[in-house]
Parts: C-alpha cells; sequence; structure tokens
C-alpha cells in the first residue's frame, strides 16, 4: 500500500510524514500536556485528534474548513513532544501540515489579509523599525482617538505591543569585546521584534556575555531566522531566511551562535531538518545548527567567572515553551537565576502550560490567546512576586497584556536583563 | 446464584419503551467490529442531536466528519469505527438528557473517558453516540475527615491524589496510564496498577457513583457506610465497562499516605530467577506495596524511549516497593534484599530519595508506549496466571512467541501474577498482524490452562469477547446476560461489549432452545 501522503514526504524538509503518523499509538499520554486540550477537552483540539486530523489531510489530500481551524487552534508550543512516550515528531507533522493547509485551505479575506500584513511586517526588522515611532504616537496620543477606525488585526498588534520608550533606540555594537580573558567568540542573534522593542534585552545580553568572557560579535545585517514563517507552514519562506542567516554568521566567525528568543532558538536548531532536502544546504546547515546555544545554556555550559551583586528582588520564572519544550532547556535560566544572590526565586504553577502568545498566535487565534494569558497571568500573581522572568519577547508582551488586564503591578523582564542587572552592580 | 428479578434499582420511568427493533440494529450494527466507515449521520444520530439542540451548548455536540473520526478508536487503534454523533456534556442532567435522546430514538450509546482503554471499550458504535465525559473534570469535594473525595467522571486520575496531597491522602489505583485516564475509565475498567498488589483495585476504592441507567434514570448506587444493605449493586457496576450506565459522580476512598516508601531495583540474569523471587518475597510473608518485572526486550525498549539507565546486561529487572510503618519497612527491606541476593540478583539498587524513586520507576512508568520505539506496531495482552506459576507461565509463552517467529516483551505486575505480554509486529508485513493476534490469543490459554484469567485489568471490550466463553460456562454466561438486561432492557449501552454474541433481551439466549431452566422454574423471567 503506497502510504498516504507519501507525495509530499519531500515538501515537508526530510522523513516521511505518514511515517510520523504510524508512530502515534494513540496511548493519549499528550493530552494532559495540551493547553487546548486543558481548555476545552475535546478530541479534536489535542494532539491525538490533531494528529488524527493530519492523517485525514494527508489521506483525501484535501483540507476543510473544519480541519484547517483545529490545526490553526494548535498553539506550536509542542508540549506534546516531552509528553509523548513514542516519540511522535508531532512538530515535524503540524508544520508539514500547516504548509498543507496554506496550499489548499482558502482562507476568507479578512484571514488572507491579516497573516499578509503580519507576514510582510515582524519578519523584517527595517519595516517593523518604521513601525516604531508610530507605535510611540498611538501609546502616548492616539490610542483613545484612532483606536475605533483601525481594524481589529491592527487594534490587538498595538495592544500587545510593549511601551516604547523613545523614538530611537541604539542598537547593540556589531562587536563588543570580552571583558575577561578571552573565552569564546560568540556571534548574537538580534532577533525581529526583540531588537526593534526589545533593545534592552539584546545590550544586556551582550553585556553579560562579555563579562563572562565572550567577544560577542552581532553583525548588523542579520535578517529574521524564519521561525514565524515555518510555524504557519510558509516553509519556503522560512528557508530563504535560514540561508541568509547563516551565511551572515559563517562570514562572521564565530564559535557559537547565543539566541535569547525561545522562538529563535528553537527554529534555528531545527535547520538541518529544515534544509535537509537541499543538497546545497544541508551540511551546512547540520553544522551551523550544532552550534547554536541559548543564552541561558551557553552561560551554563561555561560557568559563571563574573562577580554577581545582590539584588533583592522577588522573581517568577516562566518557562517559554520554545525553551522547555522545543529546546530541553529548563534547569538552566533556574540556575542562573538562583545564582544570583539576594534574588527569590518562585516557580510559577503550570509551568508547561502555554500563555498563548505562541510566535503570532494571540494576532491569529486571540480567543484562546486570552484565555491561556489570563490563566498564566492568574498563576504568576499567586506567586506574589514583583518580577516575572521569561526569556521571549513573545511571551513578555503577552504575559504583561494578562497581567495588566487584571490590574497587576508585576514587572516583566528578560533573564539576561537580571543577570545583567547583577554582573553591572 | 440469583438471577435478579424485577427491574432492579426500581421501576424504570422509561424501561422497555423504545421499540426493541430499533435498538436491535443498533446492537447488532456494532457486532461487526474493526470496519472503519466513512462518516455520515444517519437518522438514529440525526434524531439525537436534533433532541439535544438547546440542551447542550452548540459546541458540545459534534457532527463535522473530520471531527468525529477523532473519536474513532481508543488505546485499542488498529479497530476504529467513526461514531454517528458526539457529545460532550458537563452535568449530570446534560448526560441524562443526552442518554434520554438516544433512548427515544433507540440509538446505542459509548461512554467515554480519556480514550486510552486498551479493549476497545470505548470503540463507538457505527452510527451510534459517543458520550464523552472529559468536561466533567471537577473535584466536587475532598473530606479529610472521612477520608473521601467526589468528583466527576472525567476528573483525571492523579488530578484527585493532587487534590488529596495537602491534607497527606491519595487515591491509590494507579494504572500506569494514571496522569491521562479518567476515574470514569478506572470504574467502568475496574482499573489496578503497580500498587494494587497491597492496596487493591478501584473496586476497594470506590464508595459510591450516581449513575444514569439507560432508560435515563438516575440512580445511587453504593453509599459511604462501611456496609451497605442489599445487593452490592455498585460491585456490579464496577468493572462493567460502561454496559450497564454511565457514572456522572463518584465518591472515592481517600488513603493515607505511607509514613515510609522504599524501592529497590534489581538486575537479574533471567526472567525465571526474578519471577522466582517475587513468590519468595510473598512467601515470607512480605507484602509488598507493588512488585514489577521487565523482561531484557522491555528494558531495552525504555530505554530507547527514557534512557532510564537500567543495570547494562540484565535479562530481566525487578522492582520492588514497600510502604508503611518505618520499622516495618525496614525490616522487610532488609529480607527483600537478601531474597533477591539469594536468587541470583546482580545489581541492587536503593532509591535515597524521591527524585531517586522516580528514577527508578521511570522506565517501568514508560514501557507500554516504549515499545513503539523497537516495533512499529505491538499488542498488548492482559492476563493472570497464580503468582508461583510464573517462571512456567513465561517459559510457554517464549516458546509460543519463537513458534510464530515474533517477539514478546514482558512488563508485568509480578506480585499479582498479572501478565503483559506485549506481541512486537510490522503491520506494513503482510499477515503479520494476525499472527500477533494469535500469538496473542494463544498467549490467553496458557493462561487458562495455567488456572488464571483473559484479563487482569484492561476488560474485555470488544477485543476479548470470544475467549469469555473460554472461561466462563454458558450458565455463568447467562446470568451475566440476564443481570444486564436488568440495567438496559434494550440494549443501548456499549452494545456489542464484553460478551461473545450482544443478545436482545428477551432473545432467548444462545442456541438453546425454548426457555431457560431458571424461566421454566418459574425463578427468572426475561427481559
Ligand atoms: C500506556 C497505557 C498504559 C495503561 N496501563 C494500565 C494499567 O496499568 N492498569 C490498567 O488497569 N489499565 C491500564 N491502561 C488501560 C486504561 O488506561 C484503563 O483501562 C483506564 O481505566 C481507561 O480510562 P479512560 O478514561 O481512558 O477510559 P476509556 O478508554 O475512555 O473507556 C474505558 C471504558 O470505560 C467506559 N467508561 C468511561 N467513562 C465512563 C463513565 N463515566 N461511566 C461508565 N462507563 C465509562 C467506556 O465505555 C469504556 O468501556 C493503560 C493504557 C495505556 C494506553
Ligand atoms: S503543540 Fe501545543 S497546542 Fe499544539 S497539539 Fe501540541 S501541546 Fe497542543
Ligand atoms: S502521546 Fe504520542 S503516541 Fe500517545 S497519543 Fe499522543 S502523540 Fe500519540
Amino acid at each position: 500500500m503506497p502510504a498516504p501522503g507519501a507525495a509530499h514526504a519531500a515538501a515537508s524538509g526530510g522523513g516521511d510524514p505518514s511515517g510520523w503518523l504510524a508512530d502515534c499509538v494513540h496511548c493519549g499520554f499528550c493530552l494532559p500536556a495540551c493547553p487546548t486540550y486543558i481548555l476545552d477537552s475535546a478530541e479534536p483540539d489535542s494532539p491525538r485528534g490533531r494528529i488524527q486530523l493530519i492523517g485525514q489531510i494527508l489521506d483525501s489530500g484535501t483540507v476543510s474548513p473544519v480541519q484547517a481551524g483545529h490545526l490553526d487552534n494548535c498553539l506550536g508550543c509542542l508540549a506534546c513532544l516531552p509528553a509523548c512516550p513514542s516519540g511522535v515528531r508531532y512538530d515535524r507533522l503540524i508544520e508539514h501540515a500547516r504548509e498543507r493547509v496554506e496550499e489548499e485551505h482558502p482562507r476568507p479575506w479578512r484571514e488572507r489579509a491579516q497573516r499578509a500584513l503580519v507576514f510582510a511586517l515582524f519578519p523584517h526588522p527595517r519595516r517593523l523599525r518604521l513601525v516604531r515611532p508610530l507605535l510611540w504616537l498611538y501609546q502616548r496620543r492616539l490610542s483613545g482617538l484612532v483606536s475605533r477606525f483601525l481594524p481589529a488585526a491592527v487594534r490587538e498588534m498595538a495592544a500587545l505591543a510593549p511601551e516604547v520608550t523613545g523614538l530611537t533606540w541604539t542598537p547593540v555594537a556589531e562587536t563588543v569585546p570580552a571583558a575577561q580573558p578571552r573565552r569564546a567568540v560568540v556571534g548574537l542573534v538580534a532577533g525581529c521584534v526583540q531588537r526593534v522593542f526589545f533593545p534592552g534585552v539584546n545590550q544586556a545580553t551582550a553585556e553579560v556575555l562579555a563579562a563572562e568572557g565572550c567577544e560577542v560579535r552581532t553583525p548588523a545585517a542579520q535578517g529574521c531566522c524564519g521561525a514565524l514563517s515555518a510555524h504557519a507552514g510558509r516553509l519556503e519562506e522560512a528557508r530563504r531566511f535560514a540561508r541568509d542567516l547563516i551565511g551572515t554568521f559563517e562570514s562572521a566567525g564565530v564559535d557559537v551562535v547565543v539566541v535569547n528568543a525561545a522562538g529563535c532558538g528553537a527554529a534555528i536548531k531545527e535547520y538541518g531538518h529544515l534544509l535537509a532536502d537541499d543538497p546545497a544546504w544541508a551540511a551546512r546547515a547540520t553544522r551551523f545548527a550544532a552550534k547554536v546555544r541559548d543564552a541561558a545554556e551557553w552561560l551554563v555550559e561555561i560557568g559563571p567567572r563574573a562577580a554577581r551583586v545582590p539584588v533583592g528582588l522577588s522573581v517568577a520564572y516562566q518557562d517559554a515553551c520554545h525553551l522547555r519544550n522545543g529546546q530541553g532547556v529548563i534547569a538552566q535560566p533556574r540556575a542562573l537565576l538562583s545564582g544570583i544572590p539576594g534574588l527569590d526565586l518562585r516557580e510559577v504553577a503550570e509551568p508547561g502550560v502555554c500563555c498563548g502568545s505562541a510566535g503570532i498566535y494571540n494576532l491569529l487565534q486571540p480567543g484562546t490567546a486570552s484565555r491561556l494569558g489570563h490563566r498564566k497571568a492568574e498563576h504568576v500573581r499567586e506567586t506574589g512576586a514583583e518580577v516575572l522572568a521569561t526569556a521571549n519577547p513573545g511571551c513578555a508582551m503577552q504575559i504583561r497584556q494578562a497581567l495588566r488586564d487584571s490590574g497587576s503591578e508585576v514587572r516583566v523582564m528578560h533573564v539576561m536583563e537580571l543577570l545583567a542587572l547583577s554582573i553591572r552592580g | 446464584m440469583t438471577v435478579p428479578a424485577g427491574r432492579v434499582p426500581g421501576p424504570g420511568a422509561r424501561g422497555g419503551e423504545p421499540a426493541s427493533g430499533a435498538a436491535g440494529s443498533g446492537a447488532a450494527g456494532s457486532g461487526g467490529g474493526p470496519r472503519p466507515r466513512e462518516a455520515g449521520q444517519t437518522a438514529g444520530a440525526r434524531a439525537v442531536a436534533r433532541a439535544l439542540t438547546g440542551v447542550l451548548p452548540a459546541e458540545a455536540i459534534l457532527t463535522d466528519p473530520a471531527r468525529l473520526r477523532t473519536y474513532d478508536c481508543d488505546g485499542l487503534s488498529h479497530l476504529r469505527v467513526t461514531p454517528g454523533l458526539v457529545v460532550l456534556p458537563e452535568t449530570t442532567a446534560q448526560v441524562r438528557a443526552a442518554v434520554l435522546a438516544c433512548a427515544e430514538a433507540g440509538v446505542p450509546f459509548v461512554a467515554r473517558g480519556a480514550g486510552t482503554g486498551l479493549s476497545g471499550g470505548a470503540l463507538p458504535v457505527a452510527d451510534g453516540v459517543v458520550i464523552a465525559l472529559t468536561r466533567m473534570r471537577r473535584i466536587l469535594r475532598v473530606d479529610p475527615a472521612d477520608k473521601v473525595a467526589v468528583v466527576q467522571p472525567g476528573v483525571v486520575n492523579t488530578e484527585i491524589s493532587a487534590a488529596a496531597r495537602p491534607y497527606g491522602l491519595y487515591f491509590a489505583p494507579d494504572p500506569s496510564s494514571q496522569t491521562v485516564c479518567t476515574i470514569g475509565g478506572n470504574v467502568a475498567e475496574n482499573s489496578g496498577g503497580a500498587h494494587c498488589l497491597k492496596h487493591g483495585f478501584t473496586v476497594n476504592h470506590v464508595l459510591a457513583a450516581t449513575v444514569v441507567l439507560p432508560t435515563g434514570e438516575v440512580v445511587e448506587l453504593g453509599s459511604q457506610a462501611p456496609d451497605p444493605v442489599g445487593y452490592d449493586l455498585l460491585g456490579v457496576f464496577v468493572g462493567a465497562e460502561g454496559t450497564l450506565g454511565i457514572a456522572t459522580e463518584i465518591t472515592v476512598r481517600l488513603t493515607r499516605a505511607p509514613l515510609a516508601v522504599e524501592t529497590l531495583l534489581a538486575g537479574f540474569p533471567g526472567v525465571e530467577p526474578a519471577a522466582a523471587t517475587v513468590s519468595a518475597i510473598v512467601a515470607a510473608g512480605v507484602v509488598p506495596a507493588a512488585a514489577e518485572l521487565m523482561d531484557a526486550l522491555a528494558v531495552e525498549a525504555a530505554e530507547a524511549a527514557v534512557g532510564c539507565g537500567y543495570p547494562p546486561g540484565a535479562g530481566a529487572v525487578l522492582l520492588v516497593e514497600l510502604d508503611g510503618p518505618r520499622a516495618e519497612v525496614a525490616g522487610a527491606l532488609a529480607e527483600v534484599e537478601e531474597l533477591c541476593r539469594r536468587h541470583g540478583a546482580f545489581d541492587l539498587r536503593r532509591a535515597r530519595d524521591e527524585s531517586e524513586r522516580a528514577a527508578l520507576w521511570r522506565g517501568r512508568k514508560s514501557a507500554f508506549a516504549a515499545v513503539g520505539r523497537i516495533s512499529p506496531d505491538y499488542y498488548v495482552q492482559d492476563g493472570v496466571v497464580p503468582r508461583t506459576v510464573l517462571p512456567e507461565a513465561l517459559l510457554r509463552i517464549g516458546a509460543l512467541a519463537e513458534r510464530a517467529g515474533l517477539r514478546v516483551a514482558n512488563v508485568f505486575h509480578a506480585g499479582d501474577g498479572n501478565l503483559h505480554p506485549l506481541v512486537l509486529f510490522d503491520a506494513a508485513v503482510p499477515g503479520a498482524a494476525e499472527a500477533a493476534e494469535r500469538l496473542a490469543g494463544r498467549i490467553l490459554g496458557v493462561c487458562l490452562d495455567l488456572g488464571g484469567s483473559i484479563t487482569g485489568e484492561h476488560g474485555v471490550g470488544v477485543e476479548k469477547m470470544a475467549y469469555l466463553a473460554h472461561q466462563f460456562s454458558r450458565d455463568d454466561l447467562d446470568v451475566m446476560q440476564f443481570l444486564r438486561c436488568a440495567f438496559d432492557p434494550a440494549a443501548l449501552a456499549n452494545p456489542g461489549k464484553l460478551f461473545p454474541t450482544p443478545r436482545l433481551c428477551g432473545e432467548p439466549p444462545g442456541p438453546r432452545r425454548g426457555a431457560h431452566p431458571l424461566q421454566d422454574a418459574g425463578l427468572a423471567e426475561l427481559y
């Protein structure tokens, strides 16, 4: 019997989707890990159910609006990956299925317009940069005035955006020398949203790395890593971004490539798979991916040298899904935070449940996203901490928004910002 | 044996009303088994959907074929049947409304928890209704003084323990699927796990249940009293695999967390000495909380899945857990260690804290699903033999496997003699699935031969109906059938499960001509 969907295997970037489907023994161990199943407890909104739906799509070669809806409702949080004892590669299945959905499923014009807007904007730091002053103006004077004339999609984006502190900002210098005897030369992936809306996080990361004896190179020419595109099934676009990023960092001459945005890190580590069917790039991509580290992962790997001064804050740490599930980086950020003297580290309940940010999910599926956001905000407040630390710009925006909705004063910071605070003194 | 006469839980408001002809088509329709069907709603399912419109929220009534297909199987995934309708009630009243609508339309229904069952118990009936209880997941009450909890049926097994933990209590039955499976499913399958050797199965931990009968009546079975008066109808309901009605509220017993726990893992050169050790431990008067055995193949799978780091080169791994008062546990531990050594254990490890305990259990807990790592497909068998003949049973299973040219991994509750042979096969190889099923069947033959049973904890479902006749006499089966009819006169609740031939109530059972002897004697009537 020809394997269902075999014809599309090549499109997913290597491997065989029907084989991944067959790995699922229907044991249900992934159900309690899945945020959408936790919310609604219905099979089509569970990993097991979605795998079934993906099988239907591959079998029939068609996508119905109902099938597309349940796949769209998946956060791509990957909580189902570590939960699965059979090693089902749900990450690859959903990415492959999303590509099929984009090809086969005609979306209503509203959705199409919104997606077009998102993908014309987010993976392009230069365009994002232009938005920054507009946002500044909007946040300061205009929100009340123009809000109701904006389409809902734009309004939601604006509401989620972090507070812009000025019209301009200074990007991280292209080279920051090691402040200690040099231990390594590292490249820093600046991210799109991170670089434009959280420039302080990149500054802090470079500062901490330099203090720990790394020379930090942040090529100004670097573009998007392609994570958003890959998660949305726009694989060709993702491959283009990936090739560019690999090229940029190869010519920067670095030992490792450090990423401080969880979503970007998880995607870059998968480059080998993404480009597996491109003979000119497959080996290069695999080599490159092997050099990639999350910032916390790298700092724990090389061990602390710089002196830390006390930071008297109570801090709740929230795992970004793409760190916890996508990269298995769970202990390292906690180790770094508890290594800060005086810092009182607290755990948030349901640490493995997504906050609803999930890349651009909160823009495309605002209903589910906001239910998860408020659930998370509630758990954060239960800790009584003054600061919420996380390691992904999307999570930071999502949780900050949910906390603000609930009238909470908790500040949201990146792990690197807290570390910089302690190292800077 | 008494045949229940009269409608057991009081005269049914609607008993016997549904046209038995329509009911019959539902019951017979399911007998066909694993026929993948194209979804498409039939008149019956449509009628039920219509009747429930406005009673349940619209999004709790699933009719789209793509959605329906996601409910087409449980953990026994080679059997698939697409239901005609799925409903997701949140209250007892909504469950009752769904059951009444089915009764009215003469459409069969199947209760469903997390769908982790391994015997096809929650396999839908073609064109029937699946009543999924996953949204009924509230813990209604935890009463530490009485040591009970009242929960809805969709509550996940470990969630009960999590809610009881602040009071130093927990819910004892611990199937390996406990982080996923629901208490409703546990009750229906009378599930057990590693620790049931000492602490008992679900039936020992359920005190009362609110049940919606297939006729739509809502009854209370059991009570919190230690020795309820009259027939033990709750005992009948537990393990009935959803054929007697739907539990919508369950009162469970909570157990005090033990003062001391010791976990020991031992590597043995082979399965036989490990099995003999278990018998020796019990013979010495020690009742371990758990005594679990894995053979080399099962260890290999677990190693591949979770890297559990079990003793390298072991032909079998035995995991023993002891719990209770500190001094007692310490004494027992010394004894168990000594017995392990005497039987040839070469690598003894004791957990020093919770995390080490979890590490020792990791391989065992993951073992079932982990087998997917070393084989494309596998068949989980579930049988019981008396503990003392374990070594012989394993030898015979090994010989059968060799003859069939298939590999069998063994993971089992050695203390109970509850075997879980996992027959490995590759469905892509023509005939392999059938060969695996045949081998799994022969293994049950070995169990019966050695004085055991065809299921320890996974239930009969559709998987083992055919074997029931090997374990029970015709008269036994007839009596069970009468009992079922007393609860479900129209044969709408999970028909085609549990019994070899789904029979209509009122139809003379089996090929026997004429009335049942009990009827002749005026002792029983048919329903
Ligand atoms: C990896 C794995 C390991 C397992 N390990 C064990 C084990 O160690 N021990 C063990 O005993 N089992 C084990 N099982 C089997 C299974 O998990 C149990 O049978 C469990 O109790 C089923 O619960 P569920 O919620 O998934 O029920 P389902 O599979 O959904 O249903 C099981 C049966 O219960 C009925 N039912 C469900 N809810 C209700 C209700 N509220 N009222 C009436 N009937 C109802 C259904 O109709 C069906 O007949 C395992 C399964 C898997 C996949
Ligand atoms: S990725 Fe997250 S939301 Fe999607 S199925 Fe897996 S656990 Fe559920
Ligand atoms: S845990 Fe893995 S094998 Fe089990 S149902 Fe989920 S995806 Fe399938």
